[in-house]
């Protein structure tokens, strides 16, 4: 019994020393991907061609995601609404969601079960296969070769991504706004925009939801970017160890956006809402 | 009774009235003999000292020492998992050893600081065990990385000096310079992978089994390739490999390893007369 217990504490100690010296990786990665991101040499031609993979081929299903957010968005709201008569504020409620919340966090979490898990995969790969090994022993860090284009492509396209989702998710809320409500589109966007304006502007025409919902895409992409190098560079146990690492990316990513969402929302209220 | 092998038709030089001369040349044996053992330490180029290295609990190396000299070729011999790999991997500093040293042209590469392994690094050319071309590149654009790396040379020259090493390797360069590794054979793969290798032209090569999975006349092939190398580039080599035929043909030393430690380092002679029941037992 008492050698169970003993044994059972060491391996919750073992446990949290994995767990402290992964976190410590994690940062001393961070760390050196952020110092590499401002010196030479740069890898433009695979800057743009992460931007591509990340941003232009994940535009199909960010697309998608924001089209059916918008829609059942405003048709959930539309059963409320209607007992109350408040139909027109529809465009409120679906731009305001939209803007602050869903539009960053669904397109990060869309993004990072496909670019984020292309990316612990892709690198992964080239781990086990002894290519990140054959890079540095050319002389190259693989820090600056693999993580940094994917980094900066990453805090570069998911705002991006992000702004597509929020319009595609506004027209989608029109959809069912003028189809099922028999709203004018008129009313609808003017609803849309009395939200956007009601928290204010920045320089008097940069909405502050906007900000918000910008500054949170920047900070997934960084955390999805990072956080898929990370696995994908410790990557070991062949094919199998690929696949460990991918899922293992897209699940602590997805946690990550989720628990960092929440504060960032917090900080973002303490400044800007009085 | 006579010394003279039997049959042979010449007739014995009697040595009486040189007397003098065989005694200087003795002397001028013994000196060499003598001088013979600090020679190597000022010429070995790859150098082990007494190295010790442990994978957590796994202990795999137990005090590895091996030298290497210019245009020598030694070969690693060992039954699978016995730390040959890790042994080229602490040479090139991907791995850093417990105890001991590994020095690389006279430095110690645990003391040298990041710039300077990086281009400690640009000295040697390493064909990995599973070659390690990088996929989402074709054979020209891998065979051109350390070109594009670490030189300014132009385009055209680049492109020049890829064609030059495919076809150092055996390889046709219009056929294969716009494949991607996937569609290669494993041969041809190991074949781009010593191009890639040597296109900077290192001083320091290092192959991990350039052999394995190949058949016996490719693989003769990229011995005589090896060969070739020390040949005319005068190189230094390390070289992994399970073929005992290879490493006869090929290497100037060989090193066989067991419970991680060398347990036979010598000529590659020296190693089919050796009498130790596993050395015996790995050539048989
Ligand atoms: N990164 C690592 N982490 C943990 N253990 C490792 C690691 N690399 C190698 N090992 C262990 O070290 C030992 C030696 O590995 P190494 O790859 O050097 O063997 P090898 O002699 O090259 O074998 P083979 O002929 O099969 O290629 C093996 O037992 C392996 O399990
Ligand atoms: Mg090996």
């Amino acid at each position: 019994m008492a050698s169970a217990r003993r044994s059972a504490a060491r391996l919750t100690r073992n446990a949290f020393f994995g767990i402290a010296l992964s976190v410590q990786e994690y940062f001393a990665l961070v760390a050196r991907l952020l110092k590499s991101c401002v010196s030479r040499p740069f890898y433009r031609r695979d800057i743009v061609q992460q931007m591509d993979t990340i941003g232009v081929q994940s535009l199909f299903i960010v697309v998608l995601t924001g089209l059916f957010t918008g829609m059942v968005l405003a048709l959930q709201s539309a059963v409320e609404m209607e007992r109350f008569g408040a139909t027109i504020y529809i465009g409120r409620l679906v731009g305001a969601s939209t803007v602050r919340e869903l539009g960053p966090v669904l397109t990060a979490l869309m993004v990072t079960g496909r670019a984020g898990a292309g990316m612990a995969a892709a690198i992964g790969a080239m781990k086990v296969t002894e290519q990140v090994d054959a890079l540095r022993t050319m002389g190259v860090d693989p820090v600056r070769r693999l993580v940094v284009p994917r980094f900066l492509a990453a805090i570069i396209m998911l705002p991006v991504l992000t702004i597509v989702a929020d319009l595609v998710a506004i027209f989608g809320g029109l959809l069912i706004a003028v189809v099922k409500l028999d709203l004018t589109t008129e009313l609808y966007m003017r609803s849309v925009y009395e939200t956007l304006a009601q928290s204010g502007f920045i320089l008097k025409f940069i909405p502050i939801d906007l900000i918000q919902g910008l500054a949170k895409p920047l900070a997934f992409g960084a955390i999805m970017a990072a956080t898929s190098c990370f696995y994908g560079l410790r990557t070991s146990g062949g094919t199998e160890g690929v696949g460990r690492a991918t899922t293992q990316a897209v699940v602590t990513t997805s946690i990550l956006v989720l628990a960092v969402d929440y504060f960032l929302t917090q900080i973002l209220i303490v400044m800007f809402v009085q | 009774m006579n010394d003279q092998p039997i049959g042979s038709g010449e007739p014995v030089e009697p040595n009486a009235p040189d007397e003098a001369l065989a005694d200087e040349v003795r002397a001028e044996l013994r000196r060499s003999l003598e001088a013979e053992p600090a020679e190597p330490k000022k010429s070995e180029i790859v150098e082990l000292r007494d190295v010790w290295l442990s994978f957590g609990a796994h202990q795999v190396l137990n005090g590895i020492t091996l030298g290497v000299a210019r245009g020598e070729t030694v070969c690693i011999l060992g039954g699978s998992g016995v730390g040959k790999s890790t042994v080229l991997r602490l040479i090139l500093r991907l791995l850093l050893p417990d105890q001991g040293e590994v020095m690389v042209e006279g430095r110690d590469i645990s003391a040298v600081s990041y710039v300077d392994v990086l281009q400690l690094r640009e000295r040697m050319g390493m064909v990995f065990q599973g070659s390690a071309l990088f996929d989402s590149l074709n054979v020209h654009d891998n065979v051109a990385f350390p070109l594009v790396e670490h030189t300014d040379m132009p385009d055209d020259a680049i492109f020049d000096r890829v064609r030059e090493v495919l076809s150092f390797v055996d390889l046709v360069p219009e056929d294969v310079l716009s494949l991607l590794p996937a569609e290669l054979s494993g041969g041809m793969r190991k074949r781009v992978a010593i191009a890639r290798a040597i296109v900077h032209e290192p001083p320091i090569l290092l192959f991990d089994e350039p052999t394995s999975g190949l058949d016996p006349i490719t693989t003769r092939t990229i011995d005589e390739l090896i060969l070739k190398l020390r040949s005319e580039l005068s190189v230094c080599a390390v070289v992994v490999t399970h073929n005992v035929r290879s490493a006869a043909r090929i290497a100037t030393e060989t090193a066989l390893i067991k419970d991680g430690q060398i347990i036979f380092n010598g000529s590659p002679e020296e190693m089919f007369a050796c009498e130790d029941p596993y050395v015996r037992s790995f050539l048989s």
